[in-house]
């Protein structure tokens, strides 16, 4: 009974499936294949690399205090970083003084301790990064409807993200000669922006980093685009995994130990069965 | 039970003693998984996945409970604890990583283990019920999961909550107030989210206790082998202990570098990034996906793309569930004597050339954007899966001519055995 039961349902399900298929085969074979720019003329992120790469990697922290200074003199203008407090900053090598500092340099939303008004007040370390809107609404319509997303996560939110947010910052330009030959109707609509490490290509945000020197790096460091761009890459990489040189380091001590427990398990086992080996009949 | 041969459990002092008399568990523990188990002595490495499956089991148990102390299911602050568990609790990236990439592992394992199932028939009498409790125990671990993902409540958890609740809309008449219901509302949301953890919490404590039924089976018969021959005396088999839980203990070893080497370096090399963008009911992702180790299953839900009487997502629907039904009839599906697929040339060949391709085709067009010719592939790998199992299976087992089986296991292992020559009455005296 099983069997005739399941022999029909399986007949069922392989008739109703290939039904499916034909269908779909005869469409794939008569209809016109519409290629589509985005799908042909995305690429894939630059290769960068940065010190924090790697089993060993390290942050730089000389680096990580660059990006810091390029997100808040440029990207903080739209983007917010609302998973990152001001005491964060401590693992960019500044001390306690530093971020108190720092921290004051930022307005955050308050409340008068008097009057129990809403009010601004300067940051404190126990501050997260304040938004610079004040709801979802401002951000649209500040930004022709598309709402600049918080950078927080970014990297890890993008297959490859620090070498996609390097790539999209310095990958603004001019379609090719090749996709506008290609895609004749290919247009980038006003408000938007060419760039091809973007997944359709016309990308909402306005080429953010534009000329050498648009920040000045206190290091003296010389703030080419390239510079900056990177820069700010990785300080998002820091931004999106704080613990990711704790993660990596604490890793191999573990290894090392597990290592050695289970070259330790192979001959424990190969010494208990020693005794159930079998003997060679005489 | 268990055979004539297995050593007694002897308590070698008082509190010992005083336990085996009041309270037996020593002595369980000693039949259960220590000198007083015999098992078959030519067990391969793919012997040592059950072991390492309830190795994961508590593995995600521990650390979801630890989670569970940090997160909060609620929709308007759930991502956010996420994170306060990875950048402010102590060690909360390690409980994270461990737990994500656990649940991986846990399917890896349970996959290796299922395949070990599959090519020696371990699903045959008289260990059908331990198969179907198997079953029962994936089912179980595919709901844990999937509501596990929902709970970072990141863009990907969303939307796959979303699509796979949105199933139950495709039942005829009664779909669409059930879904609502389930749901808790047109959309998952908080009341979704909410059931979502408190199912999430207790399904692994289900599946421990199914888990410990399993076993319990397992140690009826007995553990199968890899010649499918079964055990006919003392010489066939080992005590568990030492040797195979010597022999556990380093495959423990194997599984746990992979898995802390990920957990440590790779951590998020199965996830999805889109994950790390917060719920968003207004934006659809390009392409929505489930975990990995749901792309068989997704394919072939996706394989059904034409009306055919009934709706084609209806059709999918069915035919995802009866995937994995169709498991549960294996045992009287497979009428062949013979267990090992080391000996049934037919079977062999449909395993190896026919399933396995099948189960890549599928995984590979599970995790592709739905366009051609992925789609194609994966209705061709649809049809076989169900050809594989309920149509060829039952006639590969009634026309094939196997190979000759060895007379015992110890025969198997040392090349020769004496009994083998005794005649049958007399064998089976021995």
């Amino acid at each position: 009974m099983i069997r005739i039961g399941g022999f029909l349902i399986g007949i069922g399900f392989t008739v109703v499936v290939l039904w499916s298929f034909a269908v779909g085969a005869y469409n794939f074979a008569t209809e016109e294949k519409v290629g589509a720019a985005e799908y042909e003329f995305h690429k894939k992120p630059k290769d960068v690399s940065f010190e924090h790469d790697g089993a060993f990697g390290k942050w730089d922290t000389a680096q990580l205090q660059r990006g810091y200074q390029v997100y808040k003199e440029v990207c903080a203008a739209c983007h917010s970083l609302k998973f990152v407090a001001f005491r964060d900053l401590a693992d960019l090598g500044y001390n306690e003084d530093e971020v108190k500092a720092l921290a004051a340099e930022w307005t955050v939303p308050g409340i008068d301790q008097d009057t129990g008004e809403a009010i601004t007040r300067p940051g404190t370390p126990v501050d997260y990064f304040p938004s610079p809107y004040p709801n979802d609404i401002a951000a649209a319509a500040g930004n022709n409807n598309a709402i600049p997303p918080d950078l927080s996560l970014m990297t890890k939110a993008r297959a490859n993200g620090t070498a996609y947010v390097y790539s999209l910052l310095t990958g603004y330009g001019e379609p090719s000669e090749e996709l506008k030959a290609k895609y004749p109707d290919f247009s980038t609509p006003p408000g938007l922006s060419f760039n091809e490490y973007f997944p359709n290509l016309n990308l909402a945000m306005a080429q953010p980093i534009v000329i050498d020197d648009q920040v000045t790096y206190a290091d003296g460091t010389a703030a080419t685009v390239d510079q900056m761009s990177k820069d700010v890459s990785a300080f998002l990489a820091w931004t999106a995994e704080p613990t990711l040189i704790e993660r990596k380091q604490s890793g191999w001590p573990v290894l090392g130990f597990l290592l050695f427990a289970t070259i330790l398990a192979f001959f424990a086992k190969k010494q208990i069965w020693s005794a159930a080996k079998p003997k060679k009949a005489e | 039970m268990s055979f004539p041969w297995a050593r007694e459990y002897q308590p070698t002092n008082g509190l010992m003693k005083f336990f085996d008399e009041k309270l037996p568990l020593p002595r369980l523990v000693y039949n259960a998984v220590g000198a007083g188990y015999p098992v078959p002595r030519n067990l391969s490495y793919f012997w040592n996945f059950g072991v390492l499956a309830g190795f994961f089991l508590m593995v995600q148990i521990v650390t979801g409970v630890v989670l569970a102390m940090h997160y909060a299911a609620n929709s308007e602050v759930a991502f956010f604890q996420v994170e306060h568990i990875m950048r402010d609790v102590n060690w909360g990236w390690l409980m994270r990583y461990a737990h994500a990439n656990g649940a991986h592992f846990f399917f890896i394992v349970v996959y290796f283990h299922i395949f070990r199932g599959l090519f020696y028939s371990s699903y045959k009498a008289p260990r059908e019920m331990i198969w179907l409790l198997g079953v029962v125990i994936f089912l179980l671990m595919m709901a844990t999961a999937f509501m596990g993902y929902v709970l970072p409540w990141g863009q990907m958890s969303f939307w796959g909550a979303k699509v796979i609740t949105g199933l139950f809309g495709a039942i005829p008449l009664v779909g669409e107030p059930l879904q609502v219901w389930l749901v808790g509302g047109y959309a998952p949301d908080n009341a979704a989210l909410n059931r979502f953890f408190s199912l999430h919490f207790l399904l692994p404590f289900v599946i421990l206790g199914v888990v410990i039924l399993h076993v319990w089976a397992l140690h009826i018969p007995g553990s199968s082998n890899p010649t499918g021959v079964e055990v006919k005396k003392e010489s066939d088999t080992l005590p568990f202990h030492p040797y195979y839980t010597a022999k556990d203990g380093f495959g423990l070893g194997v599984a746990l570098i992979l898995y802390l080497g990920l957990v440590f370096f790779l951590p998020n090399i199965l996830g999805h990034p889109d994950n790390y963008i917060e719920a968003n009911p207004l934006a659809t992702p390009a392409h929505i996906l489930p975990e990995w180790y749901f792309f068989p299953f997704y394919a072939i839900l996706r394989a059904f793309t034409v009306d055919f009487i009934l709706s084609a997502k209806l059709w999918g629907v069915l035919a995802m569930f009866a995937s994995i039904l169709v498991w549960f009839f294996l045992p009287w599906l497979d009428k062949s004597p013979v267990r090992s697929g080391h000996y049934r040339p037919m079977f062999r060949k449909f395993f190896w050339f026919g399933l396995i391709p099948c189960m890549v085709v599928l995984f590979i067009c599970g995790g592709a954007p739905a366009e051609e010719p992925y789609v194609m592939l994966s209705q061709i790998a649809t049809a076989y899966y169900f050809l594989h199992f309920l149509v060829f299976l039952p006639l590969i087992s009634s026309i094939e001519k196997p190979e000759p089986l060895p007379y015992s296991i110890t025969e198997a292992v040392l090349g020769t055995d004496e009994d083998a020559k005794l005649p049958a009455s007399d064998a089976a005296k021995a």
